[in-house]
């Protein structure tokens, strides 16, 4: 993998405008505003947030919201519950998809 | 004790465009001694049962004759675990007839210990806030940090503390908890964690209390042996450095405190005291040589240990500063 994935790396996320700072500024903005606690709090939107960092297999979240989810003082059986919901949900959407293979089969099939 | 600086990027020196310096004395902060009936991972005087440091009565009362003198407005005692002193009731007495604010950082553990169970009616009687360690909701964290077993020993003393009247509404009688981190990691929120702590000490231990403070771990003492033995000191300055912020210097508490040792020596914090770091600059450096107008003004003495109290929101010994 080379210099890829590195941890380090995760500190240059703030310089991610620096090609255009307008969009950066934007994306910054909103993802402040999402992120702050609103009708959620602050720990359940981390928790979300790392139900999608581990299906989204980003271990630039994965690290970031790791740290944040202790920060707040989230427990580990906590946060893998989170994990466990983002992983049915993603064997769920596997199998939901078997429906177009079931559907192929039942009209080939004699 | 060692001195020693921190391997850093960049020192917390160069972060400093002027020198920090004191604005006044608010607080005057007694270190009574190392000794601890408990051994906690994360604690920075590495206080514990075999320490023997202890503040003398005549440090007390030079101490006592300084805040009856000064408009010092809090008198903060810490430890170890101050109960542990023998002195603690007749400092507790005099204090209290100084009419100032007066702050014991306890244990918790140690007040439902046999010999030790008077202390709560004591508090009580002279109105002593009571600042609590707690670092986690969860038991097994707390435990693993503080040691087996002293995460349902501190809710049975916060129950007793609410029965007294601690934490209760109209009542004067203070009792906060301090939340600090179980690993190498920043604190959350002050406010977002106190909710958190709030509500669930209520609806799972019906247990109340007034403020929790946020405290971050200060790379000193056994919380740096464990960066080094986990390997994670390099992250954790990083973390610190990375969250630098020059609001939190402006209200850094060492502006507003200073922290004397057991043998009468003058810190500009405790963490400073640990790290054998007196007061320097021109500013007397004991108690015998008391100036309140230099040490009120003096310049503080930094290190790399100090971005711990200046990440984020901010470090100290009531919790965040932003």
């Amino acid at each position: 993998m080379g210099d890829y994935y590195e941890q380090k790396d995760l500190a240059d996320f703030a310089n991610i405008g620096e090609s255009s700072p307008e969009l950066g500024k934007k994306y910054f903005d909103y993802y402040g505003e999402a992120m702050k606690p609103g009708a959620l709090t602050e720990r359940e939107k981390s928790l979300i947030a790392l139900s999608v960092a581990t299906t989204q297999k980003c271990c630039y979240c994965i690290d970031a919201y790791t740290n944040q989810c202790l920060s707040l003082g989230i427990s580990q059986e906590e946060m893998m519950e989170a994990v466990h919901v983002g992983a049915a949900m993603v064997a769920g959407i596997v199998l939901a998809h078997s429906t177009q293979m079931r559907k192929i089969i039942k009209k080939k099939e004699m | 004790m060692i001195r020693h600086n921190l391997d850093v990027s960049t020192s917390f020196a160069q972060k400093l465009s002027v020198p920090l310096k004191a604005r006044g004395i608010e607080t005057l902060q007694l270190n009574v001694g190392s000794l601890c009936n408990l051994a906690c991972k994360h604690c920075h005087v590495e206080a514990g049962p075999q320490r023997r440091e202890r503040m003398t009565k005549k440090v007390m009362a030079q101490c006592l004759h300084i805040v009856q003198s000064h408009p010092i407005s809090t008198i903060d005692i810490t430890g170890g675990a101050p109960e542990m002193h023998a002195d603690l009731p007749w400092l507790l007495q005099e204090c209290a007839g100084l009419n100032r604010r007066l702050i014991v950082r306890t244990n918790a553990v140690i007040l439902l210990e046999r010999g030790y169970e008077y202390f709560i009616d004591l508090y009580a009687r002279h109105n002593v806030e009571v600042i609590v360690s707690l670092p986690h909701l969860d038991a097994k964290t707390t435990d693993r940090q503080r040691g087996e077993g002293v995460f349902p020993r501190v809710i049975e003393a916060l129950r007793r503390l609410n029965d007294r009247g601690y934490g209760q509404a109209e009542s004067k009688r203070i009792v906060n908890l301090v939340h600090n981190p179980s690993g190498a990691y920043l604190p959350g929120s002050q406010a977002g964690l106190g909710n958190h702590y709030r509500q669930t000490l209520k609806e799972k231990h019906g247990v109340d209390f007034n403020q929790l403070f946020c405290i971050t771990n200060m790379p000193i003492g056994r919380y740096l042996h464990y960066l080094h033995e986990t390997d994670n000191y390099a992250d954790y300055m990083n973390a610190l450095i990375g969250a630098f912020n020059p609001l939190a210097l402006e209200k850094a508490m060492c502006r507003t405190t200073l922290s004397v040792a057991w043998d009468g020596s003058l810190y500009d914090c405790d963490f400073n005291q640990m790290l054998g770091m007196t007061t320097n600059h021109g500013a007397p450096e004991h108690v015998s040589a008391f100036d309140f107008d230099k040490l009120s003004r003096r310049e503080i003495v930094t290190g790399n240990h100090c971005y711990g109290c200046t990440a984020g929101a901010g470090s100290s010994c009531q919790g965040a500063v932003i």
